[in-house]
């Protein structure tokens, strides 16, 4: 793989809590290059490390050992302040948990980053339109977080993630919260975001949303311990699933 | 297949491409695949069985005639035995869990990779058919299927993750016991 068309590469990434004799390595030794407009699921079991490594790859957490490179640029070296500008214009993140600001309606926590990272009122703002749009929610524009169901909050928080078109997006359980419905649509989202050629690195134990990815790494105890593609044709295909090819 | 397509003539003779065109609109895009001839194979069978009989239909100009299928008396019958039966396929957990077995009372291969080999294509499959799942129009005949087979493959993931824990700690007992002993 041509190593300069990797969005993100990690190498020999290792990230330790604790100390002395509950020293615990959340992640150990991980490897890893995502090409520009792959989806890439990471799945394992709650403290397998998977949302430690989102974060480490993301420039919210520094590692204890190895390297984080973000298009070409190390990160992982970077100061506070660079790494702080380079997580604005460069990564959308999503959580389970939405982190939408309370005070602000769906459309002004769309135009934030883009504010942030030095856009224009007005530019702001058309980009926030033409993203809630894109996630079924022009009508909403103007609710609060708290008037809106789990599910819209979720899509708010993708347009939000979206709003600085950033190099990755990176999305830790996205439908924890969720319930069957709202997780549909969430992977409707996903699914156009994927057709589209963004570049997406999912965290999740949920089957479905892993199931959106091209490529499904496997996590158990900070350690990879399976990389695989889904693409391609089932053995079968589609009409063996129902026992209808005799 | 037999007796879905009986069970379609329940409600009025019909042409062979009729029944073939109402099977694809409730099956969608798992039907694709369907064999364009399995459907006359199939009324051919049932009408060996007594089940159906074919009749000749006055041929429009532009085609020559077609033949029409009836259910018999019997055929009557064996729909609505269908219709009352509660038997459900079952799934070949079984067999699975034998190999696994099996395979490491001879040390022919790793359990937990087989359940690794295993969830990487219920994955594929899950994959597809939820692309399929989304890209279905809103009261699509085929949704409830597609989500029954959604359902489905995700209780089978369920399941090899079960697998997975319980043939990772047969494995750590098994070093516990090499290390103690």
């Amino acid at each position: 793989m041509n190593v300069s068309g990797a969005v993100v590469r990690a190498r020999g990434l290792v990230k330790t809590h604790g100390q002395g004799q509950s020293r615990v390595r959340a992640v150990d030794e991980v490897g890893l290059e995502v090409p520009q407009g792959q989806t890439l699921a990471v799945m394992g079991p709650s403290g397998c490390g998977k949302s430690t490594l989102l974060h480490l790859l993301g420039g919210l957490e520094r590692p204890t050992g190895g390297e984080v490179w973000m298009a070409g640029r190390r990160i992982d070296t970077l100061s506070e302040r660079a790494l702080a500008r380079m997580r604005r214009r460069s990564v959308g993140f999503v959580f389970q948990a939405f982190h939408l600001v309370e005070e602000l309606s769906a459309a002004e926590n769309v135009e934030l980053p883009a504010l942030l990272a030095g856009c224009s009122r007005r530019q702001a703002r058309r980009r926030a339109s033409l993203l809630l749009e894109q996630v079924g929610l022009s009508g909403r524009a103007r609710h609060l977080p708290s008037q809106l169901s789990g599910g819209q909050r979720q899509r708010v928080a993708v347009a939000r993630a979206l709003a600085n078109d950033p190099l990755v997006v990176l999305a830790d359980e996205p439908t924890g919260n969720l319930d069957t419905a709202a997780t549909l649509d969430v992977l409707r989202i996903f699914e156009d975001l994927r057709s589209a050629g963004q570049t997406l690195v999912i965290v999740t134990h949920d089957e479905r949303v892993a199931a959106t990815a091209d490529r499904l790494v496997s996590m158990r105890d900070g350690m990879f311990v399976d990389d695989t593609w889904l693409t391609g044709s089932p053995t079968r295909g589609l009409g063996g699933l129902i026992g209808l090819e005799e | 297949m037999q007796d879905a397509v009986l069970a379609m003539l329940a409600k009025e003779p019909s042409h062979g491409y009729h029944l073939r065109a109402r099977l694809r609109q409730s099956l969608g895009p798992l039907g694709e695949s369907m064999n364009p001839g399995q459907i006359y194979v199939t009324l051919t069978r049932l009408e060996k069985a007594g089940l159906v009989v074919c009749e000749r239909a006055d041929g429009l100009p532009e085609r020559p005639e077609r033949k029409v299928y009836a259910l018999t008396p019997a055929g009557q019958q064996r729909v609505a035995a269908w219709l009352a039966e509660v038997g459900w396929p079952k799934p070949d957990l079984a067999e699975f869990h034998l190999k696994l077995a099996a395979a490491a009372a001879a040390r022919l291969a790793d359990p937990v990779e087989l359940v690794a080999a295993q969830r990487r294509e219920l994955l594929r499959r899950l994959r597809e058919v939820q692309q399929a799942m989304l890209a279905e129009p809103e009261g699509s005949g085929a949704g409830p299927l597609l989500e029954g087979v959604v359902l489905r493959l995700r209780a089978d993931l369920r399941w090899l993750d079960a697998c997975e824990r319980a043939w990772s700690r047969a494995d750590d007992e098994k070093a516990d016991e090499v290390e103690g002993g």
